[in-house]
């Protein structure tokens, strides 16, 4: 058939460009309606990491921030305490090691902190969400030895003063620490993680 | 009967319309001149009731959103309100919450129809990828409606399922923060869910019912026998074995519309929370975030999915149980999409195909149903153990079905429907 003038190849040429240029455009029209479903300036502000001053805070004492809707707790713990966590048996632990992934790369050992004295934990309970209690003397709760730390009331869960869950009881895992780190010797900022130096 | 000049009044103001709008045209293709088999059985209705639901769906949910507030502050209070303050208020809520129910009863037979007499095969493919992708768009919008009442299963198990993002390797913890819109479900989340289940999904699902029976009227409906009746025409052109949809089916919907309305007015008036299945318990409690419940089950009609999300605890090929799980979930869903191509029987309906196609599917229609029970009931190593034969049974069924369907012997189709 006569082509009737037609010159196919620049038609095609002009086909493709159109395409290609109409597919640009359509993707950068998409960017401000998918980066908008991202959390907007408040709820990051909302969210964003809060301070403590652990000046005050007397050894054996515990205080309480909320971070992103939750309690934080920051305990001061004594060396008694320390010791009480550190020779405590660990095969009534269920994850003495903290092997399951509740806490930071950068918090290791039985403390599970940054610094041995100050423990940072999220207050809320890994079984059902209540926010146990705080026991930290010895014989404070009816269990043999106990070392100190928290008791949940609701399902009767047990953890250390490290937030490390007993054995046979309902909660699973050990308390979930949250990223935290030193600004100086007394402010912590809770919800930031130590720079990798 | 009647006045001559208005009938001829009103063949003038059709002419009229016809001239600029296909509107006789359109009828006939779909209603008066649409030739369906006429051997409909009993498994025919739900396509037609699936179609009411949505209309109750729309009418009611359009009316509820002139009373709801979809804030985090407002939301559980304004439902309260609309069901002790708003006049019928109780009864629209109630119509809409058991119509989601309703809706997922009646599109569950439906498509358990199509297994039955191979309803998806050639040339009905696309029919039945336009359904698959209705139901599963369905179950976004049954989803995401069911966390604007802002109580504590709303919210708890909408942390369940968009953790399941989060299980994905890489991306996860990114992907399910960009759903949720903040770094826990919150009011946030719940505007978003809130314009996504009154306007984008309701307009998607519309097109698509339209795109299903566009697709349907163009290659025909199948029938209980999966006989062609294009094949047998009489000297005028229609099937032999073809009766008008209207008035002969509108008809008989109608005796289905009726018994499923009376049904369905039975549940609105004396069991509107279905026992706790329609509207869980918790639900009567608002959403707190620091407290989650004893017990998280999702509504009835995501547990099968749901009971073969918890039966993975297991890891495999390097994958954690946890997304292994997603994947076999998504895989239970992604396998219905390429039926049509892993049923490769030379017949279409289950009263011609052999043996082993009968009891895959009856082990599969069984195993669907355990898995919903198990899926509501908190797991134990009994269950999780009937959960894993139930999944294996799930994907036999369709990965199988390559091999038995060609292999088993098919018994002869007749030339004509069978009454």
């Amino acid at each position: 058939m006569a082509d009737n003038g037609v010159n196919k190849g620049r038609r095609r040429f002009l086909v493709g460009a159109t395409t290609v240029v109409g597919a640009v455009g359509a993707v950068g029209v998409a960017v401000p309606f998918v980066a908008s479903w991202q959390p907007s300036a408040r709820a990051r502000a909302a969210g964003a990491p809060v301070q403590a001053d652990v000046s005050k805070l007397e050894a054996g004492q515990r205080m309480t921030v909320e971070w992103r809707g939750r309690p934080v707790w920051i305990i001061n713990r004594s060396p008694e305490m320390i010791e009480r966590i550190e020779d405590f048996d660990a095969s009534r632990l269920a994850d003495p090691d903290s092997e399951e992934p509740q806490q930071p790369g950068y918090v290791s050992g039985p403390l599970r902190s940054i610094r041995p004295e100050i423990g940072v934990l999220i207050g809320i309970c890994t079984h059902l969400g209540c926010s146990p209690l705080f026991r930290p003397e010895p014989d404070a709760v009816e269990v043999d030895n106990w070392p100190g730390g928290f008791f949940c009331p609701c399902h009767g869960s047990f953890f250390d003063l490290a937030g490390r869950v007993f054995r046979n009881v309902p909660a699973p895992t050990n308390l979930e620490v949250p990223p935290y780190r030193f600004e100086t010797d007394d402010i912590i900022i809770v919800g930031e993680d130590e720079e990798t130096a | 009967m009647g006045n001559p000049n208005k009938a001829k009044a009103e063949r003038g103001l059709m002419r009229w319309v016809d001239d600029r709008f296909p509107a006789t045209q359109m009828v006939q293709e779909h209603l008066t001149k649409y030739y369906a088999p006429k051997n409909f059985n009993f498994w025919y209705f739900f396509g037609s009731l699936a179609l009411l639901v949505l209309v109750n769906q729309i009418l009611t949910g359009v009316w509820l959103t002139m009373s709801y507030n979809p804030s985090a502050e407002g939301a559980f209070a304004s439902v309260e309100y609309i069901m002790r303050d708003v006049e019928w208020g109780w009864l629209i809520r109630y119509m809409h919450s058991t119509g989601a129910s309703a809706f997922f009863v009646v599109v569950y037979l439906h498509m358990f129809r199509g297994l039955l007499y191979g309803s998806y095969k050639a040339p009905r493919e696309l029919v039945w990828i336009f359904g698959m992708t209705i139901y599963l768009l369905l179950m976004a919008e049954a989803f995401m409606g069911y966390l604007l009442p802002w109580g504590q299963m709303s919210y708890w198990g909408a942390q369940v399922i968009i953790s399941l993002f989060s299980a994905i390797p890489g991306i996860g913890p990114d992907l399910a923060q960009w759903v949720r819109g903040d770094f826990l479900i919150s009011g946030i989340t719940l505007n978003r869910f809130f314009a996504l289940h009154v306007v984008a999904l309701p307009i998607v699902i519309l097109a698509l019912v339209v795109l299903h029976l566009i697709a349907l009227h163009e290659v025909g409906s199948n029938n209980p026998d999966g006989i062609d009746i294009k094949d047998k025409k009489d000297e005028s052109g229609k099937p032999l074995d073809g009766i008008p949809f209207h008035p002969y089916y509108t008809v008989k919907d109608i005796v289905g519309v009726a018994v499923f309305l009376f049904v369905f007015a039975v549940v609105i008036f004396y069991f509107p929370e279905g026992g706790g299945y329609f509207i869980e318990k918790p639900n009567f409690e608002p959403a707190n975030p620091l407290k989650t419940p004893d017990h998280i089950a999702p509504v009835w009609y995501f547990t099968p999915f749901y009971a073969i999300l918890r039966a993975i605890n297991f890891s495999l090929f390097g994958l954690d149980a946890k997304f292994l799980g997603v994947v076999c979930m998504g895989g239970a869903i992604a396998v219905l999409f390429v039926l049509p191509w892993l049923d490769r029987s030379p017949v279409r309906s289950m009263r011609y195909k052999g043996w082993m196609s009968k009891v895959m599917l009856a082990l599969f229609a069984v195993s669907f149903v355990i898995l919903g029970i198990l899926g509501v009931l908190p797991s134990t190593a009994g269950r999780t153990l009937l959960a894993q034969v139930c999944t294996l049974i799930y994907f036999a069924f369709f990965l199988l079905m390559p091999f038995y369907t060609r292999l088993e012997k098919t018994k002869p189709v007749p030339e004509r429907v069978t009454g």
